[in-house]
């Protein structure tokens, strides 16, 4: 289960590609060892290629199709880079220990709690926020569904259930109102709003949207 | 004082009221446009964080905070030595009651630690990392004291408090001879029942940012229940005139009572702003969390019932034990609803406190009545197992026709409906009235029921309507909406009200430069805000008819006002209908652009006895309400037990409430799922451990405080009776944010009973306990 969720940079360094490099030129050395698995050749290498980075620097992210450029310290979560430096604050902090959802964003199509994602690791890939979810004014159809089947009450978990909602869909983990529960259950709703969020998935899923 | 209007007099028909509309604020929330209270990017605005004791009781020695303020960006460390002096503190009594405090104690305001979690520094930095790798570079020296944990812990100190619940109940209460009764009663039945500390945890922690727009005036964007509460407890701490505070809440993500007060962050970060001369925002972290907004307090309750052999209730003695902080008498008062869920002629009950180590607990969803409905609730279904009664057949010879609490008639009751309606829905029926035998394959089945009820508190507010001649209208109350549906359910009263259709009308809250409104908590905002909408749109009408009589161009000109009603946004004669106009022409005539009304709305009792007041004017005009005023309902819940491994599956529920006009059936339903929800966590899975040692929290975190997930909630079948009540308010609605949770866990409880024979009165209701050896 976690093996497909999880993005590659989350695994250690078995891919490579650009935004690694990247990632690995802007982090600190020690924060890439701490990464790395533990193969002496490959710590090596990663020693010699990181280069030490304190204090501000410039980042590019991709969100919601639009480039934008931050200054910000290695250690800025993407949840922190999208709320403080983007003022995209739909993705919600509820416990920034990727225990609840609230924050839960797509980087390359995968759901990610952006929380435990450092900014510096999503350059040069895909974000996608509930604020890019919707066609200008022309809702998607599982902001449409959460609408009309009261998919929420306060809101604040809602960027998160829908981001994990349109992933679920396109895993196919939607095809039944237990699978829905199953792969829902990382995103926490304390006003209760459970059974309209399978309702609302559900619906959207029958109706043959593929996301 | 003239006989106010009531919606039941003067709605018009159909409308929107009532309708399962959309939310009218969904929008902004599926699409991430709500604005949160930590979510205003403001010019010059910086971070503020929280460093905690790590003790639970003590003395600071020092503070060594120089490598703290030698990090890049970091503003200020305050501490108790430093801090801005407020102009009150709540650590006397009189400060207390000035701010309405919900603690007696503020943090940074001397050198004494008296709980884990305390803050004991705040740390102002320019951005969130900075002031947070800031706090962690604190260094706090303490001189350390073994805590109290606990009621359980035996040096902890023992009082019977002659009130708890901070002033607010009785710590004693006595309705006949309830031991002589309880010694004569054939059937006597004791029971003790536990209840784990729960935290609110709504999604959204506590956060604030305090921006002081002048030396003498601030603006405190919060997430807070009641905007005005804020408002006035931030003017009593910082010693401003009220309307030099201004407090904001547009969006709230949950509350569930913990931000029905104003905690200690919330000055300490105003005050922090006042020492940094610059915005400061400081967000809870979720364990801070767990030590800054109060929780439901860890109690016992001893219910010891009589009765006669019939199942007719003799008596009833009520004891509760909690935990209280070493300041404050803060108990949920549990007896209020043992004393008048049933027909019984006698009641005792006694609260006994402990002072340990901890903050002071604070209202949770149905405070009192969710813990007190679990051991009533329990104790009745243990009853009718042990006569051969059907758990609903007891409770209906127990059934209270009047409130035995006050002697008073019920303002209205449907629980009969409900108990009936909600049996039929479920399938009670089908039920095996022996325990421990019904299966599913391996697993066991049980059926539970219980009761649920919730007063009508007392309450009112105000609200202001703004009439467009161009046929749209501005609705403003200083209400916050929690979730529950405030935005969605005033723009459908004032749409009816005003004879416009929902999208023709704006509805704004959360703003102290609104008129005020009550906090949202206690089931009292929906209630009480919509007949001040009500109320106000009415004020509207009133200034249109004299208008309209005044003015030789109207139809109506010379009518006498009685003979005026408003019908569907047209002023028209009641006994001729065509003979009227249109608001809107009225106005345009009479060149305005627009026309404003305000109104008061009253709720619970005060407004019984104004109505009644003004109906027989030899009356007292001030005299408490005749009717005791509730809302009932019953929960049923199926349960599968796996007997192997002990775990506890929902595996259906229904709920049928009696609560009043029920304003949106889509939000009231989602309500009454949530609050059921809410209730399930505590009955299988909330606890917070507190080490009994250390006297810390020790799961305090999302990850190790376990709330219900998705997969742990069926689908769920809610409805309403169909209930007119004319003395509790102009728009005859109870409110149903708490009465959702009680009798919750009782529901759970007995269906767990029901499947596997075994009474765990003990929450929650984990596998050890059903995989151990005896009922606990």
């Amino acid at each position: 289960m976690t093996d497909d969720l999880t993005p590659a940079t989350g695994n250690g360094l078995a891919a490579s590609d650009d935004g690694r490099r990247t990632f690995i030129k802007q982090a600190s050395g020690l924060l890439g060892l701490a990464l790395a698995p533990p193969l002496v050749g490959q710590a090596e290498r990663l020693t010699a290629m990181a280069k030490k980075v304190e204090g501000v620097s410039e980042m590019r992210l991709k969100v919601n199709g639009a480039l934008r450029t931050i200054k910000a310290e290695p250690r800025v979560s993407l949840l922190d880079a999208l709320r403080e430096h983007l003022d995209l604050t739909g993705s919600k902090k509820g416990c920034d220990h990727g225990q609840c959802g609230a924050c839960t964003v797509l980087v390359d199509g995968r759901r990610v709690n952006s929380c435990l994602t450092l900014a510096v690791m999503a350059q040069g890939k895909e974000i996608k926020t509930v604020e890019g979810l919707a066609k200008g004014e022309e809702l998607h159809p599982l902001q449409q569904a959460f609408l009309d089947h009261d998919g929420f009450q306060c809101g604040y978990c809602t960027p998160g259930q829908l981001m994990s909602g349109v992933a679920c869909l396109k895993e196919g983990h939607a095809k039944t109102d237990g699978d829905v529960r199953e792969w829902m259950s990382g995103n926490l709703c304390r006003c209760g709003a459970y059974p309209n969020i399978v309702a609302a998935i559900r619906e959207v899923e029958k109706s043959g949207f593929k996301g | 004082m003239e006989h106010e209007p009531a919606f039941f007099e003067t709605s018009p028909t159909p409308g929107v009221v009532g309708k399962p509309l959309n939310r009218v604020d969904g929008r902004d929330k599926v699409m991430g446009k709500a604005k949160y209270s930590a979510e205003y990017p403001l010019p010059g605005l910086t971070y503020g964080v929280l460093k905690t004791s790590d003790i639970a009781k003590g003395r600071i020695q020092s503070i060594n905070a120089s490598a703290a303020l030698k990090e890049p960006g970091v503003l200020a460390v305050f501490t108790h030595l430093n801090l801005p002096k407020p102009a009150k503190t709540p650590n006397d009594a009189e400060g207390k009651k000035a701010i309405g405090a919900p603690m007696g104690f503020l943090p940074l305001t001397s050198d004494a630690i008296h709980y884990a979690g305390q803050p004991v520094a705040l740390v102002v930095a320019d951005t969130f990392e900075r002031a947070t790798q800031a706090a962690a570079l604190v260094r706090v020296s303490y001189a350390a004291e073994a805590p109290i944990a606990a009621y359980t812990d035996k040096r902890a100190q023992r009082f019977n408090p002659e009130k708890i619940q901070d002033g607010k109940a009785d710590g004693y209460t006595r309705r006949g001879d309830a031991q002589a009764a309880m010694a004569a009663a054939p059937v006597q039945l004791t029971a003790v029942y536990t209840h784990a500390i729960n935290h609110h945890n709504p999604m959204e922690p506590g956060a604030t940012t305090a921006i002081w727009e002048a030396p003498d005036r601030l603006t405190v964007y919060e997430s807070t229940q009641g905007v005005t509460r804020t408002q006035k407890s931030l003017s009593a701490y910082l010693g401003l005139p009220q309307d030099q505070v201004r407090v904001v809440t547009k969006y709230l993500g949950g509350g569930f009572g913990c931000k029905g007060s104003c905690w200690p962050h919330t000055v300490l970060t105003a005050l922090a702003a006042k020492g940094v001369g610059r915005p400061v925002k400081l967000v809870l972290s979720r364990k801070q969390q767990f030590t800054s907004m109060g929780h439901r307090e860890d109690q016992t309750q001893t219910l010891r019932l009589g009765a006669t052999k019939e199942g007719k209730l003799l008596a009833l003695i009520h004891e509760k034990t909690s935990t209280t902080s070493p300041w404050d008498n803060y108990a949920e008062a549990n007896s209020k609803i043992i004393n008048l869920l049933y027909d019984c002629p006698t009641f005792e009950s006694h609260y006994e406190l402990a002072r340990a180590n901890v903050m002071t607990s604070t209202f949770t969803r149905a405070p009192g009545e969710a813990p007190g409905s679990f051991a009533i609730e329990c104790s009745m279904d243990d009853l009718a197992y042990q006569l051969g009664l059907d758990p609903i057949e007891i409770r209906l010879r127990n059934y209270a026709e009047k409130d035995p609490s006050t002697g008073q008639p019920w303002s209205s009751k449907s629980l009969r409906q409900c108990y009936a309606r909600g049996a039929e829905l479920f399938g009670w029926s089908k039920r095996n009235p022996k325990a421990g035998v019904t299966k599913n394959g391996r697993l066991l089945v049980g059926y539970g029921m219980a009761t649920a009820s919730y007063p009508v508190h007392n309450s009112q507010g105000t609200a202001r309507v703004r009439l467009y001649a161009d046929g749209h209208a501005v609705v403003q109350a200083g209400a916050t909406d929690l979730g529950t549906g405030t935005y969605t359910v005033m723009t459908q009263v004032a749409a009816d009200s005003l004879g416009l259709a929902p999208d023709k009308v704006r509805f704004e809250l959360g703003d102290t430069k609104l008129p005020t409104a009550p906090n949202s908590g206690g089931s009292v905002a929906a209630g009480t805000v919509s007949s001040s909408v009500y109320m106000a749109a009415q004020d509207v009408w009133e200034r249109l008819t004299k208008m309209a009589i005044k003015d030789p161009k109207s139809p109506l000109f010379k009518a006498k006002a009685e003979d005026v009603a408003m019908e569907n946004g047209r002023l028209q004669l009641k006994k001729d209908a065509s003979k009227g106009e249109d608001f809107k022409a009225l106005m345009k005539r009479a060149g305005i652009d627009d026309i404003e009304g305000s109104g008061q709305g009253k709720y619970g009792s005060g407004y019984e006895a104004g109505q009644s007041a003004a109906t027989a004017p030899d009356a007292h005009k001030d005299e408490a309400g005749k009717h005791s005023m509730h809302s009932f309902g019953a929960h049923f819940c199926e349960v599968q037990v796996d007997p192997d491994l002990g775990t506890v599956r929902v595996t259906r529920w229904v709920s049928v409430h009696g609560a009043g006009r029920i304003l949106n059936a889509k939000t009231a339903r989602s309500q009454i799922i949530g609050g059921s929800i809410f209730g399930i966590g505590a009955a299988l899975m909330e606890a917070t451990a507190r080490d009994p040692h250390y006297a810390r929290y020790t799961n305090a975190d999302l990850g190790d405080y376990h709330i219900p997930v998705n997969a742990d909630i069926p689908d769920m079948t809610v409805e309403f009776i169909d209930e007119h009540d004319p003395y509790i308010n102009a728009m005859g609605v109870k409110g149903i944010g708490e009465i959702s949770m009680v009798g919750v866990s009782a529901a759970v409880a007995n269906a767990v009973f029901h499947a596997t024979g075994k009474r765990v009165r003990d929450l929650p209701i984990t596998p050890d306990k059903i995989l151990g050896t005896k009922s606990v």
